[in-house]
């Protein structure tokens, strides 16, 4: 089975968000970036469905130079290649369009992406590339459960699961449920070795679309102190809630 | 010209966040000066479909015979029927996240998601959206013909009107690639996005068997329970109550953190609370920083407290 994983690089959770140019781009100056943590729980699945049936897990990433070292992190958690589309992403369109035209030369059977993105949270990338390939998609994947060429999937949906039946070739966006956080695997030393040698494919974009800008950045204003109300007078706190805040 | 809305439903009937993306729908067709159109799928009876002139729908196309879990069948159904429209508005669900994008990839349209207020300018379409997991408000501007919306949950509120709306049947080919095997939703719970009140607890409550006076809390202020990570990693709480960066992200009017910490990651998930109460034993913990109202106290003693004084005064 040839699984291919796409993977993007964001920063790592506990970052401050900061912005340049008077709001104009993101700062990342200090920021650490780590592969965005709906996309670990995809690869760590592909990786288990390759060791269960064999094939070949391939992470693509639509990215500058410096997200290299989120690349070989992925290869050391155990990718096969990986494949660098060379651009900077300006939006979800721009990035399906291109992982959709190496898609087009290289098929795979299974494409996974992440539920979203943690920086600009689209949540689009996975039902564009579905709908460019014309293959079925399923969001906020959290089961999957592969026998021949079918698949049992679970997704969630609003206030519980639904459970749906589709063929091979498909793609999802992945979530936690796909493969449980203690099941998440961290390189090791052999791992991290193996991975400088594993290919590394830098590809040229094609098309250079672009249908969406992001035109500037704010900090949500800052929240008032808090109000802090003794342990012996709870009831103050229901009082301020019905009458200050209006909100019970 | 017009707007185009999807309108979910749920076993025949609408939720709140379809009566906000009808709402916003319509105060976004007056800046166009068009019409709203909504588009259902979902096997309403009459009576529920008029419900959307309540909140500004001119008009309701609808059909049946389509699965929300089909994407690729709802994408067609709407690239079918939104010739006319400019904006296509869709509310905060796992379905609209899975039609979405793929509609906007058919039809060339510029698409963005986590919409929290009307354009601020309408050619192009230039609108607010949370980003950075709500750290950041972006500014986005979409240059194609068509603009495809998603809403930020609970961002918006219900504007209701005195309209009056007509329904259309339409066709829908049904050229189905998927098969819908069961779905399972909780019933008689509130869903924790449509809860105006949520009530969380983490780590801080030692175990799940203390999960009752929570639960308790909840009920008395029709509240949706959620909980930390940790808690749902470790099976205290279902997985569906994970609230967070890498959880469910909520905006709900009041927001009770209980025996949280209010690491960074949480508070990704809950900082859109428009009011954010903690109770923890520790002064220190630092989501006293982001919180609106505190008490620094034993979550035993402090909420059967809260608990007696709702009920008095319920
Ligand atoms: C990649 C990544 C993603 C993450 N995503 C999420 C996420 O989506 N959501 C999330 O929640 N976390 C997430 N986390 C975890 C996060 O960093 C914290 O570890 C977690 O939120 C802490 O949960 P907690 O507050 O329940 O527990 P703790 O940090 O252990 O805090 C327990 C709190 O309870 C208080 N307490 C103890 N006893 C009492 C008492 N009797 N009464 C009142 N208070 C008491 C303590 O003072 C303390 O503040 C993520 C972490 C990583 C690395
Ligand atoms: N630059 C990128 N390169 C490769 N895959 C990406 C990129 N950006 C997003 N994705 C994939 O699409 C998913 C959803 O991202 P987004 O639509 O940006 O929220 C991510 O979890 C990744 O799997």
């Amino acid at each position: 089975m040839n699984i291919i994983v796409c993977i993007s690089s964001v920063p790592d959770t506990t970052s401050k968000i900061n912005f340049t140019d008077s709001g104009g781009k993101f700062d990342s100056d200090g920021v650490q970036f780590i592969i965005n943590p709906y996309d670990e729980f995809g690869l760590t699945k592909a990786m288990m469905l390759k060791e269960a049936n064999g094939g070949k897990v391939t992470v693509i990433t639509a990215g500058d130079i410096t997200i290299e070292p989120v690349i070989r992190k992925a290869l050391a958690i155990g990718a096969d290649e990986a494949i660098r589309i060379n651009m900077t992403p300006q939006d979800s369109y721009s990035t399906a369009v291109e992982i959709t035209n190496y898609l087009k030369n290289s098929p795979a059977d299974l494409v996974i992406t992440g539920r979203e993105s943690i920086d600009y949270n689209g949540g689009a990338v996975g039902g564009m590339l579905a709908e460019m390939l014309d293959l079925p998609f399923i969001n906020a994947c959290n089961g999957l459960h592969i026998s021949g060429d079918t698949a049992e999937i679970t997704r969630e949906i609003d206030g519980g699961i639904e459970n749906i039946s589709t063929n091979l070739p498909f793609v999802i966006s992945g979530q936690k449920g796909l493969v449980q956080e203690s099941e998440l695997r961290i390189p090791n030393m052999r791992g991290i070795m193996q991975a400088r040698t594993k290919p590394l494919q830098v590809i040229e974009p094609l098309d250079n679309v672009q249908l969406t800008i992001s035109s500037g950045f704010e900090k949500p204003a800052n929240k008032q102190d808090c109000k802090l109300v003794s342990s012996d007078n709870v009831a103050d706190l229901v009082s301020l809630l019905r009458d200050e805040a209006k909100v019970i | 010209m017009s707007v185009l809305v999807y309108a979910e439903s749920w076993g025949g009937s609408f939720r709140k966040s379809t009566y906000e993306a009808v709402s916003y729908a319509s105060e976004t067709a007056k800046l166009l000066r068009t019409d709203v159109i909504a588009l259902t799928f979902g096997n309403e009876s009459d009576d529920e479909l008029l419900k959307l002139e309540n909140y500004g729908a001119n008009k309701v196309l609808t059909t049946s015979g389509i699965e929300k879990g089909d994407s690729k069948a709802a994408t067609d159904l709407f690239s079918a029927n939104c010739s006319d429209a400019n904006m296509i508005i869709f509310p905060s669900t796992y379905t609209s996240k899975m039609i979405a994008p793929r509609l906007a990839a058919k039809l060339k349209a510029g698409m963005t998601s986590n919409v929290i207020s009307t354009p601020s300018s309408v050619s192009p379409i230039e609108i607010k959206r949370k980003s950075f997991s709500g750290k950041a408000i972006e500014n986005t501007k979409i240059n194609t013909e068509k603009a495809i919306i998603i809403l930020a949950p609970n961002a918006f509120g219900l504007v209701e009107c005195n309209g009056s709306c007509k329904i259309q049947k339409i066709e829908s080919a049904n050229n189905t690639s998927v098969t819908i095997n069961s779905q399972k939703v909780a019933s008689g719970k509130i869903s924790l996005a449509e809860a105006e009140i949520i009530v969380s607890a983490g780590r801080g409550l030692k175990g799940p068997e203390n999960w009752e006076m929570i639960e308790e809390l909840a009920n008395l202020l029709g509240a949706a329970t959620a909980c930390s990570k940790p808690v749902s990693d470790i099976g205290w709480r279902p997985h569906s109550e994970h609230v967070g960066q890498t959880g469910i992200v909520v905006a709900p009017n009041l927001y009770i953190a209980v025996g949280i910490s209010g690491a960074i990651q949480h508070l990704a998930g809950v900082n859109s609370s428009k009011i954010m109460v903690v109770i923890n034993t520790d002064p220190e913990a630092p989501f006293f920083k982001s919180a609106d109202y505190g008490i620094v106290g034993d979550a035993f003693e402090v909420i059967p407290k809260l608990i007696e004084e709702i009920k008095r005064i319920n």
